[in-house]
């Protein structure tokens, strides 16, 4: 597994401390940016033991919330620039948001400006729901989805 | 329209029915076009990712039912359907990579061909008008034109290269062998069979150089006459095409205006009824509809948006179909998994 690791020594951050929040004071139904941070921040990197969170990928602040319209934005930053796996965290951030969240939400996930080579090629295969969904019935991109969401319930 | 005035009148889209049974995102819808004759009753066909088509037809009371649902041809998602002209066939394509040919014997619908040949998901399928070509288009880029044969058989008459990127429909003209592809790639493609030994070629595209669309094109449709189509995009726009030549000659086609500011999500489906109303679907769950209109202080023509119905679904419209024999009936589709009838009526 060492070879061929397109980032082979990633700078792994310590994890935020958990916030536990009363239930009464937050509604089921307001869904807001730390919600949506805590769902995804344990999601392991396709390439690494490490979570989302842990290499920096996602935090709070780069995800946002409109309740009112009932959507969820998520930018992330790929480890490296040239990252053939950012469509795989992609997926997974999608995944994940899909079985945690009413599905009437609508979630754009981007990479942040600059972060890939591929930029524009990457945020237009996130977001075409057609060719996510063909990809999520590939069998062998759906088990690597599942690992790493997997591995986050650890 | 003669009943309904569509300038002034106060219009509604009410809904008829809503048709549960799919049990994942339906994608797509296809009216038979031969209901009426022969006794045949309104019959619409959707397919859905849970892999199967399924047939809705009115009953003697009105109401719709489920009659058949076509399973075990395909193993992944059925992204698109399409009746032959003579609404005896129906075509399926499948995220499998095949085409599904459909045909009712007895009282169930059985599979009589599959095609296969692109190498990976089909996108989309389209007969032509007199029912001789289907036309299919895929991710890996190419527009294949099948031949129908004698005893349902279907030869790969010529494989269209072009797109750069998936293929996301394909139209015929509704009266003209002119095949019309759009794509992830941005663009729409013209394509007409040119005489020569491979047959097929295209003859114009519209870009992003030719006023059209930024991102992917999602859908298009004709006006009944053929002399105008319409398509939709991630952009958020909708863009009409008119020709005043022959739609099937080099570069006849040009951008006559845009419509944006109305959906604020993906467009992912327009249909355009036999009464000029245009029909669009989109992920803000909405549906619009637009029809012509004259502006008399530029005296030119536009668009305008004649009702906009908010949380039509609870989830993305993925596609709007009016019904060709009764032009005010209109279906939708939707990630909500349900199917939904409307009427559009006016409102005193």
């Amino acid at each position: 597994m060492t070879l061929g690791l397109i980032n082979a020594n990633p700078v792994v951050h310590a994890k935020k401390e958990r916030i536990v929040r009363a239930e009464d004071n937050h509604a089921a139904d307001a869904v807001d940016s730390l919600d949506v941070f805590d769902s995804v921040r344990d999601i392991r990197d396709p390439e690494h033991p490490y979570s989302l969170e842990q290499l920096s990928v996602l935090s709070e602040e780069s995800i946002t919330v409109d309740k009112k319209l009932g959507r969820i934005q998520i930018t992330f930053t790929p480890t490296v620039q040239h990252c053939s796996m950012a469509t795989v965290i992609g997926l997974c951030l999608r995944v994940k948001l899909l079985q945690s969240f009413p599905l009437h939400f609508k979630v754009d996930i981007n990479v942040s400006p600059g972060s890939h080579a591929d930029e524009e090629s990457v945020n237009k295969q996130l977001n075409d729901k057609e060719r996510v969904a063909a990809a999520l019935e590939n069998p062998s991109l759906r088990q690597l989805v599942d690992e790493c969401l997997c591995s986050s319930e650890l | 329209m003669s009943e309904i005035d569509l300038v002034d009148g106060n219009l509604a889209l009410k809904e008829i029915q809503k048709l549960d049974g799919h049990t994942d995102r339906v994608w797509s819808l296809a009216w038979n076009p031969a209901a009426g004759a022969g006794g045949l009753p309104p019959t619409l066909a959707s397919c859905s990712g849970d892999k199967t088509a399924r047939i809705w037809q009115q009953g003697p009371s009105g109401s719709w039912n489920c009659t058949a649902v076509l399973e075990d041809a395909h193993n992944r998602t059925v992204r698109s359907c399409a009746w032959s002209p003579c609404g005896k066939l129906l075509a399926t394509g499948s995220f499998d990579a095949t085409t599904a040919i459909w045909q009712q014997i007895g009282g169930d619908f059985e599979c009589v061909a599959t095609l296969e040949g692109h190498e990976n998901e089909v996108k989309g399928v389209a007969w032509n008008s007199s029912g001789s070509f289907l036309a299919t288009c895929s991710r890996d880029k190419s527009v294949w034109i099948w031949e129908m044969q004698p005893g349902n058989e279907f030869d790969c008459a010529s494989v269209l290269h072009g797109h750069t990127q998936d293929v996301k429909m394909v139209q015929w003209h509704p009266h003209l062998d002119v095949l019309v592809s759009v794509s992830y790639d941005n663009s729409i493609r013209i394509w007409i069979e040119d005489g020569d030994l491979n047959g097929w070629s295209c003859v114009q595209t519209l870009g992003e150089t030719s006023s059209g669309h930024s991102s992917t094109v999602w859908a298009l449709s004709f006006s009944s006459g053929g002399d105008r189509m319409v398509t939709c995009s991630d952009d958020l726009t909708m863009k009409i095409w008119d020709t005043t030549n022959n739609p099937s000659e080099d570069g006849s086609w040009f951008h006559l205006c845009t419509l944006s500011g109305y959906q604020d999500r993906t467009v992912f489906s327009v249909n355009w009824s036999r009464d000029g109303i245009i029909a669009t679907g989109a992920a803000d769950d909405s549906i619009c509809l637009f029809h012509e209109t004259k502006d008399s202080l530029v005296g030119g023509l536009s668009y305008s948006l004649i009702l906009k119905k908010d949380k039509a679904h609870d989830m993305d419209v993925n596609s709007v179909q009016w019904n060709p024999n009764e032009p005010k009936i209109l279906a939708s589709a939707s990630d909500d998994g349900s199917i939904k009838l409307w009427r559009l009526t006016q409102v005193p």
